[in-house]
């Protein structure tokens, strides 16, 4: 952790995110776990940033909280200059709402609407979002937009959930194992499509994984492990998508 | 909003059967509010008009005879505003081609037009002529249960002269909306009817020339009725008369007072349970389904909806099924309370129906019922979006299960796994598992509610005819009539037995209690009619003293050893104090029992008798018949087969179409909650039994293990549904209560089967509609998807 002091010397970009001292504790019934201890980190605006880890490492903690889906039990993170971890319900209704892109590992799409509606349930709450099929044309699906979920594939649905996150023009982009459900040629198209959005975009994107090679495409890859970041790796040369393989 | 009101819609038609299986609920429990009430208010709202449009009288009076001169004496009454003399007669009906006596009452009219008060409501043809001395205009209801139509024949016999009349008009009145023969307690309209005839020819008939033996009164607004009866009585006591009474007491008006007043029970009773178990229902299945939608709600947080859009989805959701609920509830209740208003329009007899739906009945069931299903929805949305979403889309955390109590038991290595799994799982949530059994038994409650009516019924018609009337004839006189009249009648062929009767019309008080019935004189020893005492044991006449009926003792609030006021209502109409001797049960009616010596005593009269109980030979009876139709002192005769047949006619048919709707909706509620609680059980466990299958558990396997919780959840249900529906079935019973009826508590075995049948076959339905669900599970798409 004592690396961050020098990527603030490399890139003398703004700080999207912030955390210190954080941690978070799961009461599971009758077993606590421990998630997250005492992690400290920071994420520029517009990079690409893998969070690297194995299942249990505390990563998709650290994503909830980082997108105010979660609450750390103590230490603090802030989005720019606001404090995530003082934030109101409501506050953080509306964080997600004008500045946070999900991308879940099941995608979770509502059943009961179209790819296209999918995405609109979410430009329909937003500020200057997208065009819902500029968005689906981001990541291939023009054609597939009037399908509902049960009928595209998992890569289909992972690529409209991520149209659905982009297409608010989101500020930050997180991403939990949006490959970990699929194939690894289907990742590749995901991961793709999260690429081209993070360039065209502009938006400052977090992609967690188990899976070492996706780490290739990042700009910073963050690695956990038991609930601590172990070690912060820049990549000189990032590779595109798809010369990624697993 | 526009793509969660879209996800709405697609959400409601992908679970229409559920939906529907719901509404189905609220429907039912609305439609019996608003069948009940709105059959109430069209009866009270139409008899009210009606009473109105056709000048009811206030007060009447009955007496021997008095000459017309003394009409103006009452209108200078202070608080009368018009006082109608009128002549009433018994006399014994002859219709063509119906062979059983008939009594009737002749009614005087004016010779001319309608009478100021009691007018009449001509349905067809037209009032008498001015002179003719034939022609009457005949009540509706006698009308109807010969056929008879303007323009044919009737034949009384009025003090045992035949007099041919001819029918000009059929009309309805409001005196006789309910036409009942003196003395009965159950309408026949076969065999009493009620006949208008001009004034003139009836005091001819009569031999009541310039005289008259009833008065009906119109009283001002402000007249004090205790004193203008009083002042009443005090003029007409001298001419033989027998009390006067206010409109409270008047035959018709009292025994539809009384039915009103059990419906009005009934109409406040059955809804209040049906609606408050449809509400229970209702909260109980709501919160499920919305907790089914815990991923979703996580989701559309993620997002950035608020709680309180995404609370208000769920809540249009929810209102959705209510209002379709609600709105096939006004709707199929509304129907059915004009069926049933129609029904009682049959049966008493007003001249048209004033259906009425008021307001506060469609607002209050909808109230009622979207208050219950948005609690239910506010607290689960609220529990779903008080966790931070990401949580929420976890799986949930496995939940804390343990060993069973009935493994600790040691039966653990008797059970296979899928019976433990049963097992734990109800355990492991008793409050939803006994709110499901629950919802169940509710619905076996309320399917008894219906069933044990026809129960209670039957059970009073047999003890009434089987251990108190027994007689297969009963005869009554016009007046009281020396006891030798009970030879003559014995020696009638084809009569085998008979036992002499006195009844007398009489108030009885206590402090500030008082009741307008008869007192019953019954031979010491008699078999034909019984009294029977609180344990509906037959009993002796006490040589003293005097019998009431426990609701009437109830009533004056007396208990055996008090002493009561007896104002007797004619002949010298003396006021004695009589001891209470004891109490006895009587279904129908309320009357006081004495030793008919003992009664005769205190009327300070000889061996006088009122009428006779007959037990005949059946091959000999229309001989009877005739013979008895031609004897000018009596009044009525009444058959047992008759009085059976129209009992069940009637009263019985009333209450149990009641009964009928009952069921019909307590059925749909029973299948809609069972059905529910299946589909609500396999949306909480599909992930669970699609791992099982994965892992190699067959179908048969799977469904045994979410279906025996339901079976086990349904069997438990059943006891519990009786326990419940006992005590409803107890309260409404109580509540029944009136001074025509009474019924014997007791819910038969049949009934109690029907309920659990009802609920069995409603589970077996709805397993086997989740066992299709069940075999069609997606394997794959189950494992893949985050619950």
């Amino acid at each position: 952790m004592s690396s961050s002091n020098d990527q603030v010397k490399q890139s003398p970009r703004d700080i999207v995110f912030k955390a210190r001292d954080l941690a978070k504790v799961y009461d599971m019934g009758e077993v606590k776990v421990q998630a997250l201890r005492a992690v400290d980190l920071e994420l520029y605006s517009g990079e690409l940033v893998v969070l690297l880890g194995p299942s249990g490492s505390g990563k998709s903690t650290l994503l909830n909280i980082l997108g105010g889906l979660d609450t750390a039990t103590s230490g603090r993170v802030s989005y720019h200059d606001k404090d995530l971890t003082r934030a109101s319900d409501r506050e953080l209704t509306e964080y997600r709402r004008y500045y946070v892109g999900f991308v879940f590992q099941f995608y979770n799409l509502i059943p009961s609407l179209t790819a296209f509606e999918n995405v609109a349930a979410v430009t329909e709450i937003s500020r200057d979002p997208m065009k819902p099929e500029d968005a689906l044309a981001v990541v291939g699906l023009t054609d597939r937009m009037n399908h509902f979920p049960a009928q595209l594939s998992g890569g289909e649905q992972q690529r409209v959930a991520i149209a659905r996150a982009v297409a608010k023009n989101p500020a930050v982009l997180l991403c939990d194992e949006p490959t970990g459900a699929l194939d690894s040629k289907t990742g590749i198209v995901v991961l793709e499509a999260l690429e081209r959005a993070n360039r065209e975009l502009g938006t400052t994107t977090a992609v967690i994984t188990h899976n070492a090679d996706i780490a290739g495409m990042a700009d910073r890859v963050i690695h956990l492990s038991n609930g601590s970041i172990t070690q912060v790796d820049t990549n000189g040369r990032k590779k595109p998508a798809r010369e990624l393989h697993w | 909003m526009r793509m969660l009101n879209r996800k709405l819609l697609r959400d409601l038609w992908a679970m229409k059967g559920q939906a529907l299986a719901i509404s189905l609920v609220i429907k039912s429990g609305i439609a019996v509010f608003v069948m009940s009430l709105s059959t109430l208010d069209s009866l009270r709202g139409t008899r009210a008009s009606y009473y109105g449009d056709y000048h009811f009288a206030e007060a009447f009076a009955s007496l021997k005879r008095a000459p017309e001169s003394i009409r103006g004496r009452f209108e200078e009454i202070p608080g009368v505003d018009h006082a109608q003399t009128r002549v009433l007669a018994p006399a014994n009906l002859e219709v063509e081609g119906f062979d059983d006596p008939i009594t009737g009452r002749l009614v005087s009219i004016p010779d001319h037009g309608q009478p100021v008060l009691n007018q009449l409501y001509l349905r067809r043809g037209r009032l008498i002529e001015a002179g003719r001395d034939d022609e009457v205009v005949v009540h509706e209801s006698f009308a109807k249960a010969h056929g008879l139509e303007p323009g044919n024949q009737v034949t009384a016999i009025v003090n045992g002269r035949r007099k041919e009349l001819k029918i000009v008009g059929i009309a309805l009145s409001p005196e006789y909306v309910f036409p009942i023969a003196p003395g009965s307690i159950i309408p026949d309209f076969q065999t009493f009817g009620i006949l208008w005839m001009a004034r003139t020819p009836l005091e001819a008939a009569y031999d009541m020339e310039e005289a008259f033996n009833d008065i009906a009164f119109a009283l001002r607004p402000d007249a004090q009725l205790e004193e203008v009866l009083d002042r009443i009585d005090g003029i007409i006591e001298r001419y033989g008369g027998l009390g006067a009474y206010g409109r409270k007491d008047q035959v018709s008006h009292r025994y539809l007072s009384e039915e009103f007043r059990q419906l009005e029970q009934m109409a406040t009773i059955y809804p209040v349970i049906f609606l408050g178990v449809a509400a229970f229902l209702l909260n109980v299945v709501v919160t499920r389904l919305v907790r089914t939608e815990r991923e979703q709600v996580a989701t559309l947080k993620a997002f950035g909806y608020s709680n309180a859009s995404i609370g208000l989805h769920y809540v249009k959701f929810v209102l959705a099924i209510v209002g379709f609920g609600v709105l096939s509830g006004v709707f199929s209740g509304a129907r059915f309370g004009q069926g049933m208003s129609a029904m009682y329009m049959d049966f008493y007899r007003f001249p048209y129906l004033d259906y009425i739906l008021q307001p506060y009945v469609v607002v209050t069931a909808a109230l009622v019922s979207a208050a219950a299903a948005l609690a239910g929805t506010i607290y689960a949305v609220r529990q779903a979006a008080l966790q931070p979403p990401a949580e929420a889309m976890r799986p949930e955390p496995p939940d804390k299960y343990s060993v069973s109590i009935v493994e600790r038991f040691g039966l653990r290595r008797w059970l296979a796994q899928p019976t433990r799994m049963i097992i734990r799982n109800i355990e492991r949530q008793p409050v939803k598992s006994l709110l499901a059994s629950l919802g169940i038994a509710m619905a076996c409650a309320i399917l008894m509610l219906g069933f044990f009516f026809g129960d209670m019924v039957m059970l009073m018609m047999r003890i009434q005819f089987g251990f108190v009337q027994r007689d297969d004839m009963t005869v009554t006189f016009v007046e009281p009539t020396s006891y030798r009249v009970l030879h003559a009648l014995e020696s009638l062929p084809g009569v085998v037995h008979g036992e002499a009767f006195r009844s007398v019309p009489v108030r009885l008080r206590s402090e500030h209690h008082d009741y307008r019935t008869v007192i019953q004189g019954v031979q010491q020893g008699g078999d034909l009619n019984r009294v029977l005492d609180v344990d509906l044991q037959a009993i002796e006449m006490p040589p003293a003293g005097i019998l009431l009926t426990d609701f009437l003792a109830g009533l004056l609030k007396v208990k055996p050893g008090d002493t009561i006021t007896v104002e007797v209502l004619e002949g010298q109409r003396p006021i004695r104090e009589v001891t209470v001797a004891g109490l006895v049960q009587q279904f129908i009616g309320l009357s006081a029992y004495m030793d008919i010596d003992v009664l005769n005593r205190l009327m300070r009269e000889g061996r006088a008798v009122s009428g006779a109980y007959l037990a005949s030979d059946s091959l000999l009876e229309p001989a009877i018949y005739s013979a008895l139709k031609e004897a000018p002192r009596v009044a009525a005769v009444s058959v047992r087969e008759k009085v059976l047949r129209n009992f069940h006619e009637t009263m019985a048919e009333q209450l149990l179409t009641f009964a009928f709707f009952i069921t019909l909706f307590a059925g749909t509620i029973a299948f809609g909650v069972v059905y529910n609680s299946a589909r609500i059980a396999l949306s909480e466990r599909s992930r669970e039994l699609a791992s099982l299958r994965v892992l190699g558990f067959t179908r048969g396997e799977i469904s045994f293990i979410l279906l025996g919780e339901l079976a086990v959840l349904t069997f438990a249900a059943i006891p519990m549904g009786y326990l419940i529906g006992g005590v409803f079935c107890r309260y409404i019973a109580t509540a029944l209560e009136t001074d025509l009826f009474r019924f014997p508590f007791v819910i038969q075995p049949s009934t109690y089967s029907f309920a659990a049948t009802v609920v069995l076959a409603s589970s077996l339905i709805s397993a086997l509609a989740v066992r299709r669900k069940l075999d069609a599970l997606d394997l794959v798409a189950v494992l893949k998807t985050n619950e």
